[in-house]
């Protein structure tokens, strides 16, 4: 798992709302930074690199634990 | 032969950043006023905007009924356009699914449905659509048609009216185009 500065909750948010708010959110960080991101929509599991990829971010590492998904997105840009 | 190769350059760059579908924008023609297919329209479009991609929706025909304000109220219409007015939906809370509506109980059930899911509901959407930079342009030779007056359309922060010229120059340029 990388290290991350901050830990955003998007559980229970379903489509498009974790990217609405991934977008919202990864302005507030520093560049080279990750953020955890808690996810329980698992459409999240293809939107996030879809939209990384871009908006020129990165996702670094995705987690399925049951009934919950952790994805880290690093800010590159 | 000594070439201009910095003149060269520029022309070429000119001619690349004007060719059809060059920019990262995405124009949707929203011309159903069906509950369904205006929240797909607004997924689309906010999906759009957090992808870091320029959004114009073009409002036309159906589409236009969404966009009024129940809360508003204006005089000096004609009979036609009163009786018009008064047939279609008074505002993004009034229209229907285009399939199982079933005299308003699928409606209703999908609207309770939306909100048990958590799923955004269109005021919510067209709240976020606003915060995100979402362009609303409405076509107005449909508003005429259906006899609605700018004073009754919702209170939005990017809203224009304009006509078919204005989506053609913007779906040109634009990456990627629906119609909804």
């Amino acid at each position: 798992m990388p290290d991350f500065v901050k830990t955003l909750d998007f559980k229970g948010l379903p489509c498009p709302m974790p990217v609405v708010r991934i977008s919202q959110e990864i302005g507030k960080i520093a560049v080279g930074d990750v953020v955890e991101v808690l996810v329980t929509d698992p459409g999240a599991l293809a939107d996030f690199p879809a939209w990384a990829k871009t908006t020129g971010q990165a996702v670094l590492e995705t987690k399925q634990e049951p009934g919950l998904i952790k994805i880290y997105v690093k800010r590159q840009k | 032969m000594p070439m201009d190769v910095e003149k060269e350059i520029a022309a070429l760059k000119e001619r690349f950043d004007t060719l059809p579908g060059a920019e990262n924008k995405l124009s949707m023609i929203v011309f159903s006023g069906d509950l369904d297919k205006q929240l797909a329209a607004m997924i689309i479009a906010t999906g759009a905007a957090a992808m870091g991609m320029k959004a114009v929706l073009f409002y036309t025909f159906w589409g236009t009924a969404a966009l009024r304000d129940p809360g508003k109220k204006v005089g000096g219409k004609d009979i036609l356009s009163k009786m018009f007015g008064l047939m279609l939906p008074k505002g993004r809370n009034k229209i229907k699914l285009s399939q199982m509506h079933m005299a308003g109980m699928g409606t209703a059930m999908i609207r309770s449905l939306m909100k048990k899911k958590n799923v955004a509901s269109l005021d919510q959407l067209y709240d976020i659509a606003g915060q995100l930079g979402v362009q609303i342009n409405v076509c107005e030779m449909s508003m005429d048609l259906m006899g609605f007056k700018r004073e009754e359309m919702i209170p939005y922060p990017n809203l224009n009216y304009c006509g078919v010229a204005t989506f053609l120059a913007d779906a040109r340029e634009s990456a990627v185009q629906l119609f909804l």
